[in-house]
């Protein structure tokens, strides 16, 4: 089972995608900006980070970028999670080095489905 | 797996008013034309994590309605729109229906689909009048495309794929071991890789890619699925997808492959569908529960004052096994430890009392936050220019307090803004900045909470209130009155200066309502004015309901409890000073008016020790501005007791708040003063009194 790092401002996202990843035998460490998350991204690794986009102190694509440049994370999946709308965040999101996306509404089954397709 | 997510729904409408409240002290910042990028963004996030939030719960009506408005503030955050007052004020009615929709989800009542609709196309309308292009025009023709290849009229036999990852491909987090599995999960595939592009051992770079395949992909699977397979990679890769239309050879040899290759993967996609179907009873179930579970009011504690409750209570088990012990093997020479141990244990329950009340404790900001928009909207209105300034928003203030004082506040604001603040024209005229301040002031002083409502406009006007008062028939025309006397007039019922009912305050709630709350609260609200320089409103509360501080006195042979706050002096009087008129009974004369005294034996029906004014005290008191001397015995003790309420343990009396314990155990009633002023006024409410009295 993954270790996963879950990095969302909202905390009933947060709350839901902890929720359904530990439900589903993950361990899930969260965090409500990029900033933490990097903070905690420093002192381990993950098997998998999922990120929103839109979030105070530091975004999400900020975030990918940045654990791009840790050696510990130069191939760890990350996959933004990101709204309909964005397909230029899509793009964006690929740029900064993010291996996927997940459209936002997802519900609890799209959630796994998708981790499934990066876990293996 | 099935996850209930009506679980997280509390959450989501907490952190939904909570984004609310931050769009709208955001829209009121926004200056117009400057376009403060931050400040926009906050109020973009804000929106955004809500229609998120809502899509996510299944609230589509509120996801659907904040879309709109991302999108104007999205555009306003890019410098492709201006913000205007117009599309700020558009976006503040926005955000009111907004709150309106979530209460009603949150509640479960209906939503006044009419207000939303119109909004609604006034947002629409908005974003249509300066941005006609609709910019995803260009996914939806690649996805229709997508859709009339794979119409089900064509059979498709599979798909032939060529897939050469790029080299960097690994540094994505994407691995086309993964992808291939996928490929295996929709159908019948062959693969073959090809090694062309591997370089010599020693050339190597262990983290690139350097193998191509070619793919063979056999069954009738659309071809949106094997795209969205590749949808992450396709920047990073060289990929064709053509289609292998039905030919019999072709789908005999696909059987052939099935057997040996797929029947894995497809036992586990049935499995999985499978425990799906039954989960989803299970799930509607769980969502009936939740409904049927009242909605619980909530309170967001820092976790400091958790932390320091826990640690007191370490300490009260520490006290509490040190004086079982003594207890355990006690000699009278263990006297004085037994008297520490109880000390302590005193403290701690102090420090707890406190510790726990302290959790009750809100910010005042959470009762200040509805004034930068108020005010907003009422200059808007009044066409006066006003500058709201708020101090000690960090004040700290009992939550049912905080819930109570909010009408009042917003009365005496819009009041200060209505009829203390002069517009532009008269101010400048009276020599003053055309833009008036509005100030809300709160802190801590003693016990209680202050808060102000100070206004620099015209100040009351003492010839006006009088003549109005006098036309009302409240004060006798040839009254002679202080100017602070003629303030006080304002809060007496049926009073109304306004020569012109206002749409701003005018609402038929006068200053009388403001005080009779305030002071039912255990608080008091006083005024001070001058004449061209303003108005100061000052309210005084308790900081707490549920104790206050009182004064124990003695009447015949009962104790009661006065409210500390409600008492002005206690003096003893001279039986010469008493005046006697027939219709007011006794008037005791304090300095420059007359009191009307109440023997508190006789409305509580008691054997009178002495009816001699000159053995017992005299207590002032006020409430609702109004003095009053009650005949008491003796002072005891001052105390902070916890406050028991009668109505729900008994019923509601008049002239009595509550009831406490004492540190003996016995029960004192607390008097209610605004109570007895009424039971003075009324006597004949005494004896309804006097019966329970009896019957209790």
């Amino acid at each position: 089972m993954a270790n996963i790092l879950a990095v969302d401002d909202s905390a009933s996202m947060r709350q839901m995608v902890s929720f359904t990843l530990k439900a589903a035998g993950h361990t899930v460490t969260d965090a409500a900006d990029g900033k933490q998350a990097l903070d905690i991204a420093k002192t381990r690794s993950f098997d998998l980070v999922l990120t929103d986009v839109n979030m105070p102190v530091m975004d999400g694509l900020t975030l990918t970028r940045e654990l791009r440049t840790l050696p510990t994370f130069k191939f760890t999946p990350i996959l933004v999670l990101t709204t309909e709308a964005g397909m230029d965040k899509k793009q964006e999101g690929r740029a900064a080095g993010a291996t996927g996306w997940l459209v936002k509404p997802f519900n609890p089954d799209q959630l796994l489905a998708t981790i499934k397709k990066v876990l293996g | 797996m099935s996850i209930d997510i009506s679980q997280f729904h509390d959450v989501f409408f907490e952190e939904s008013f909570e984004g609310l409240d931050a769009m709208e002290s955001g829209l009121l910042n926004l200056a117009e034309g400057a376009a403060d990028v931050e400040a926009i963004n906050t109020i973009f996030r804000a929106a955004h994590s809500i229609k998120g939030g809502a899509g996510t719960f299944g609230f589509m009506a509120v996801s659907e309605f904040t879309h709109v408005m991302e999108t104007l503030l999205d555009e306003m955050r890019n410098g492709q729109r201006e913000v205007t007052s117009d599309s700020t004020n558009l976006l503040l009615e926005a955000v009111d229906v907004l709150r309106e929709m979530l209460s009603a989800v949150q509640q479960k009542t209906d939503t006044d689909e009419e207000r939303i609709a119109e909004v609604n196309q006034r947002l629409e309308a908005m974003l249509a009048g300066e941005k006609a292009e609709v910019a995803d025009s260009a996914d939806e023709s690649t996805i229709n495309a997508a859709a009339v290849e794979a119409s089900p009229e064509q059979k498709i036999a599979g798909w032939e794929i060529k897939f050469h990852p790029h080299k960097h491909l690994f540094q994505t987090g994407n691995d086309p071991v993964r992808m291939l599995r996928e490929l295996a999960s929709l159908g019948d595939l062959t693969s073959r890789v090809s090694d062309d592009g591997l370089p010599d051992f020693a050339d190597l770079e262990p983290e690139d890619s350097y193998l191509s395949w070619q793919l063979t992909l056999k069954g009738n699977v659309p071809k949106e699925e094997v795209v969205e397979i590749f949808e992450w990679v396709d920047d990073d890769c060289d990929l064709s997808i053509e289609v292998i239309l039905q030919e019999p050879t072709k789908v005999e040899i696909a059987v052939a492959q099935l057997d040996e290759n797929i029947a894995e993967p497809v036992a586990e996609v049935q499995q999985e569908s499978k425990s799906e179907q039954v989960a989803a009873p299970v799930k509607a179930v769980a969502k009936k529960a939740a409904t049927s579970a009242p909605a619980a009011t909530s309170i967001r504690v820092g976790t400091d004052k958790v932390d320091s409750l826990i640690n007191l209570v370490g300490e009260l088990v520490i006290t509490q096994s040190m004086l079982s012990q003594i207890g355990d093997n006690f000699v009278p020479g263990m006297l004085p430890q037994l008297i520490d141990g109880l000390a302590q244990l005193e403290r701690n329950s102090r420090e707890m009392q406190e510790a726990i009340m302290r959790i009750r404790m809100l910010p005042i900001s959470f009762a200040f936050n509805r004034f930068p928009r108020l005010v907003h909207d009422l200059s808007d209105k009044s066409g006066k220019k006003v500058e709201l300034k708020l101090t000690g928003e960090q004040t700290e203030l009992d939550k049912t307090v905080m819930e109570k004082i909010g009408d009042p506040l917003v009365h005496l604001v819009r009041n200060s803004l209505d009829h203390g603040l002069e517009t532009p024209e008269v101010r400048l005229a009276a020599g003053k900045d055309e833009t008036g301040t509005i100030q809300l002031n709160a802190y801590h002083q003693g016990g209680n909470i202050i808060i102000e409502i100070v206004d620099d406009g015209a100040g009351l006007n003492e010839e006006k209130i009088f003549s109005k008062a006098v036309e009302k028939g409240l004060v006798e025309a040839d009254a002679e009155l202080s100017p602070e006397k003629i303030h006080e007039l304002i809060f007496l019922p049926g009073f109304s200066t306004a020569d012109v009912v206002t749409d701003i305050s005018g609402r038929g709630v006068g200053m009388d309502v403001v005080r009779s709350n305030i002071t039912g609260l255990g608080g008091s609200v006083e005024i001070k004015s001058k004449r061209g320089e303003g108005s100061t409103f000052t309210i005084r509360l308790p900081l707490t309901l549920a104790i206050m501080d009182g004064q124990t006195i003695r009447v015949a042979n009962e104790n009661y409890i006065i409210p500390l706050i409600s008492i002005i002096e206690t003096l003893e009087v001279k039986e010469s000073d008493m005046k006697y008129v027939s219709a007011k009974g006794e008037l005791y004369p304090l300095r420059d008016e007359y009191v009307p005294v109440i023997r508190l034996y006789d409305i509580f029906n008691l054997t009178p020790t002495t009816t001699d004014l000159e053995e017992g005290l005299l207590v002032i008191v006020e409430g609702e501005g109004q003095k009053i001397g009650l005949f008491i015995d003796d002072l005891l003790g001052q105390q902070q007791v916890v406050i028991k309420s009668l109505e729900t343990n008994y019923r509601k009396v008049i002239g009595l708040s509550g009831a406490t314990i004492l540190g003996d155990g016995t029960v004192a009633l607390i008097l209610d003063v605004p109570g007895l002023m009424a039971l003075y006024r009324d006597p004949s409410l005494a004896k309804v009194i006097t019966n329970n009295e009896h019957a209790a």
